[in-house]
């Protein structure tokens, strides 16, 4: 029973703090469970057994009872004092990163999340971290708040744009957990998501090496495919010729494309490169300038086959 | 011996029956209604308004309820989505809940429970009348004009870079505040200077004291309302950095202002729900309520201790962990109250006499869904597992129980218990409890299933979402009709009744307080002579149950 409840509300834990996190959400639970009874099960039973059989049915005159208030003043104050001083001290013990905890730098803006790892590398859609390891998260926002959210392991933390906030974990599963983004930031906040990547220490160790093993071994077209899904470029463009909030890639290779500016530029690599790069130089006429720049954020290998990919898009 | 209650020149129905104040003849026409200063009249118009105002609150709820019947995009753009929930979430709170009981039932009856011929500043209910309807057009010109994404709580800085009728709305919240301060100093004037002779603060009805409470909330804490929208104009307008971290500015301080205000709101909604249900209980049960001075205080702690615990909506907001344990352990402390008063009500009900007419259903269902909502108010307040629910379904599902589940249920209660008063006549009793059990179904339907999606990780403010919270979002949709059907025909027998002959009798329920004392629906002046106060409310052993009653 205990189980099965727990696993109608939650989701499987996958970190340190998840067991204790969901001890106190069941003990709750059973609390919610025996009090809504208590109340639904006393409300029933006097609707029924004191139900009005004639106009003139004598009821008792019961003002208050001082025993009765007080506990019911009493023993809800204790329990509520006992499920504060649980979810304090959880909350307390999972505050701060334990010593020797693997540090990324958390990046977010609308509508992706980029993770910089030890050595310097980016990715972007994917946080890839050993098992079995504290990570450290070090968190800031380049444009409005957000929130960095792991249901698996269930931790949350705003990300702002004036100060940096943190956030740890510890997964004890390997397995990829979703990061939905959890503080509302506008049009694309609803498919604002990455992955957590929980692999083994060597997997980690070699993606660090070699780069992501998802992408390796595709030719450029598949890689670009894959790319356009992780790098957060589907919020805003399709495949399929409807207008998102950027243009369609559909057809626009070796079109002839006007900018705002009045100035029209011939789609090819070049082109689609400083778009990537340096969205902000030529923006396509009819769309705003809202797509972030992902210079530094993404290898030469990538650029290529997002260029091949969009060139195969006809 | 007749009703001891009021003094016996109050019988209006021996000497049969006087103009009442929907029929005066001295006070006709569409220019008297406008122009009225009666207390009576007034609530019937903020009833009118405010009822408008969830329809269309509403209307825009289903359309979010629809849109996520599938993920993906159904018939809405993200950005549609995100107005229309702003929409939804904003029309309900500042123009539809914070003004529907007080404003539209507190008006008509407070006055008549005190037993006044009407409140203490007539020209200022006027007043607030008005300027409740200069804001509401407001709020609709901003949505014609370029529509508002910002949800209802308008977080910095999002809300001070996004384009659309942000300032317009915000305006709109601001003129909304002064109605509602308007209100809130009238009701606690009349209640200190109008009561009957006889009437001590421990003979006013419950009700009372909890519109009162809620006063107190209106006055002081929508002024705090104002000025943070009046700051974030101004920084939209002229680049200040208040709240815009680009030019020096702190968001989070924007969500301090908010909720300082919006924490206590959330009082100003469920106080008169509670107020309406501690009048319906004992009604119905025809016995005293339980615990009378432990109910009308704990309004008033909840009230004063509920400006302390704002921090709760921001414990992932990166407030020190000092805060966050205190706004926690005070959330726990203003959880007490609420609960006191659901024993008491039940307490209420032992060894009475009960009859399950729709005032009475409404009540019950009152019980079982608040209660839901107050228990799951448990979870959220504890540090570690508000962690991982905050900004999730549950959280919907959480403030759906309390505001839709609490005051919304009790809000129709109220309607079906006064409207033979308001308006002289009675609904048809079957179609009034098929409504209600509607009512209670599809929002168990609508709601219950929201929680095990938030805490399964669905976030809220989306317009799409993973394929596993599908079928839940589905049954979640399919309550979502189930319950506007309920609703719908609720209206319908209540405005229907409206169309038949003037047929309720002054105390069709059998209730103790001074409104029923009077005609149904009232004289103009409330009352022929000043009535009197001998026995405390509720108090049913010298209360004779006129004969006509149900
Ligand atoms: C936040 C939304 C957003 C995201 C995410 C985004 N873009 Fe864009 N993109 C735009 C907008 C808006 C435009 C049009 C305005 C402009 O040219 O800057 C655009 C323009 C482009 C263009 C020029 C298209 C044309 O028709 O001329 C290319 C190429 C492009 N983006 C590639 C990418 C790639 C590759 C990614 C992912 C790595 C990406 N974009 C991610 C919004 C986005
Ligand atoms: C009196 C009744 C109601 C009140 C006061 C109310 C209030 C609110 C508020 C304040 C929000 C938050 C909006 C935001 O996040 O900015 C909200 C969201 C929502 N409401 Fe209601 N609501 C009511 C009734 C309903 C009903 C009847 C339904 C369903 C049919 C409904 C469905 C929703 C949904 C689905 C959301 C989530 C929107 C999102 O986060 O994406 N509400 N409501
Ligand atoms: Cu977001
Ligand atoms: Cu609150």
């Amino acid at each position: 029973m205990n189980t099965w409840l727990r696993d109608l509300f939650l989701p499987s834990a996958a970190s340190i703090k998840a067991q204790s996190v969901d001890d106190l959400f069941m003990f709750i639970l059973w609390l919610n469970i025996i009090f809504f009874i208590l109340i639904a099960g006393l409300t029933i039973l006097f609707c029924i057994q004191y139900k009005r059989r004639s106009a003139n049915q004598k009821t008792a005159h019961i003002e208050h009872h001082t025993v009765l208030e007080l506990t019911w003043t009493v023993l809800p104050l204790i329990l509520c004092l006992i499920v504060f001083f649980w979810g304090f001290n959880t909350y307390m013990q999972a505050g701060v990163a334990p010593d020797g905890a693997m540090e990324i730098q958390v990046t977010a803006k609308k509508w992706i999340w980029s993770f910089g790892y030890p050595d310097g590398s980016v990715a972007i859609g994917k946080l890839w971290v050993p098992v079995n390891k504290p990570v450290r998260l070090i968190m800031h926002s380049e444009d409005v708040l957000h929130a960095f959210f792991v249901p698996g392991f269930r931790i949350k933390q705003d990300v702002l744009p004036n100060r940096y906030t943190e956030t740890w974990f510890h997964a004890t599963q390997v397995g990829d957990y979703v990061i939905p983004c959890t503080e509302y930031c506008g049009k694309g906040h609803s498919e604002m998501k990455a992955v957590v990547k929980v692999v083994s220490q060597q997997d980690y160790e070699k993606f660090l090496e070699e780069g992501d093993p998802d992408e390796k071994g595709l030719p450029p077209e598949k890689l670009g495919a894959t790319l356009y899904v992780n790098l957060g470029c589907s919020t805003c463009h399709s495949i399929d010729g409807t207008k998102g909030q950027g243009p369609s890639w559909k057809g626009i290779w070796s079109a002839q494309h006007k900018m705002v500016d009045g100035k029209s530029f011939l789609v090819d690599e070049n082109y689609i490169r400083t778009s990537i790069l340096q969205p902000q130089q030529m923006i396509v006429e009819g769309f705003e300038g809202i797509m972030p720049s992902y210079q530094g954020q993404i290898r030469e290998r990538q650029l290529v086959a997002l260029i091949a990919y969009i060139k195969s898009l006809k | 011996m007749a009703d001891v209650i009021a003094s016996p020149a109050v019988h209006t129905g021996d000497h049969g029956h006087h103009a009442d104040y929907l029929s005066d003849p001295q006070h006709k026409g569409i220019w008297s209604w406008m122009t009225t200063v009666d207390h009576k009249r007034l609530g019937v118009m903020y009833l009118w308004a405010v009822l408008l105002a969830f329809l269309v609150g509403g209307v825009f709820a289903l359309l979010v309820r629809l849109e996520l019947m599938n993920p993906g995009e159904d018939f809405m753009t993200a950005e549609q989505y995100n107005q229309a929930f702003t929409l939804h979430g904003a029309i309900m709170v500042f123009l539809f809940i914070i003004p529907s009981i007080p404003a539209a039932l507190g008006n008509f009856v407070m006055p008549l429970m005190l037993g006044a011929k009407d409140v203490a500043f007539p020209r200022l209910n006027l007043a607030s009348f008005w300027v409740y309807v200069a804001g509401a057009v407001m709020a609709v010109t901003s949505i014609v004009v370029g529509g508002v994404d910002t949800g209802w709580t308008f977080y910095t800085p999002y809300s001070t870079s996004t384009g659309g009728a942000v300032t317009m709305m915000t305006l709109s919240v601001f003129v909304l505040g002064f109605s509602s301060i308007f209100t809130g100093i009238n009701f606690i004037a009349t209640v200190h200077k109008l009561r009957a002779p006889g009437m001590g603060w421990f003979q006013l009805p419950l009700f009372v004291w909890g519109i009162y409470a809620t006063a107190i909330i209106q006055v002081l804490a929508t002024p705090v309302l104002g000025i943070t929208m009046v700051l974030l104009i101004m920084e939209r307008a002229f680049n200040i950095g208040i709240f815009d971290a680009q030019i020096g500015g702190d968001p989070v301080l924007f969500q301090h202002f908010f909720w300082f205000y919006s924490h206590p709101a959330v009082y100003i909604m469920i106080l008169p729900g509670m107020a309406i249900i501690s009048e319906i209980i004992p009604t119905f049960s025809r016995r005293t309520i339980f615990g009378y001075r432990l109910i009308a205080l704990s309004s008033v702690a909840i009230a004063l201790i509920g400006f302390l615990v704002w921090g709760h909506h921001m414990f992932t907001s990166g407030q020190s962990a000092l805060a966050a344990s205190i706004f926690s352990f005070l959330t726990f402390l203003v959880a007490i109250p609420s609960g006191i008063k659901i024993f008491n009500w039940i307490a209420t009900m032992y060894k009475a006499s009960i009859s399950l007419n729709t005032p009475m259903l409404y009540a019950t269902s009152f019980l079982l869904l608040f209660g839901i909502g107050g228990l799951t108010g448990i979870f959220l307040g504890a540090l570690s597992v508000d962690i991982h629910l905050h900004d999730t379904y549950f959280v919907v599902a959480h403030f759906h129980y309390v505001m839709m589940g609490g005051t919304v249920i009790a809000f129709l209660g109220g309607l079906h218990y006064w409207w033979p008063k308001m308006f002289g006549r009675m609904y048809n009793e079957t179609v009034a409890r098929i409504a209600c059990a509607l009512v209670f179904i599809g929002f168990n339907m609508t709601f219950l299933t929201q929680f095990f999606m938030g805490s399964q990780g669905m976030p809220r403010r989306y317009y799409t979402y993973l394929d596993q919270f599908q079928p839940l979002h589905q049954f979640s949709t399919f309550g979502s009709w189930v319950l506007g059907a309920g609703l719908l025909i609720a209206a319908v027998n209540l405005m229907g009744a409206l169309r038949g002959p003037k047929n309720a009798p002054d105390n069709p329920w059998g209730g103790t307080t001074l409104e029923w004392q009077t005609q149904s629906p009232p004289i103009t002046h409330n009352f022929a002579g000043q009535p009197a106060i001998e026995h405390n409310p509720y108090d049913y052993r010298y209360f004779k149950v006129p004969s006509d009653a149900v």
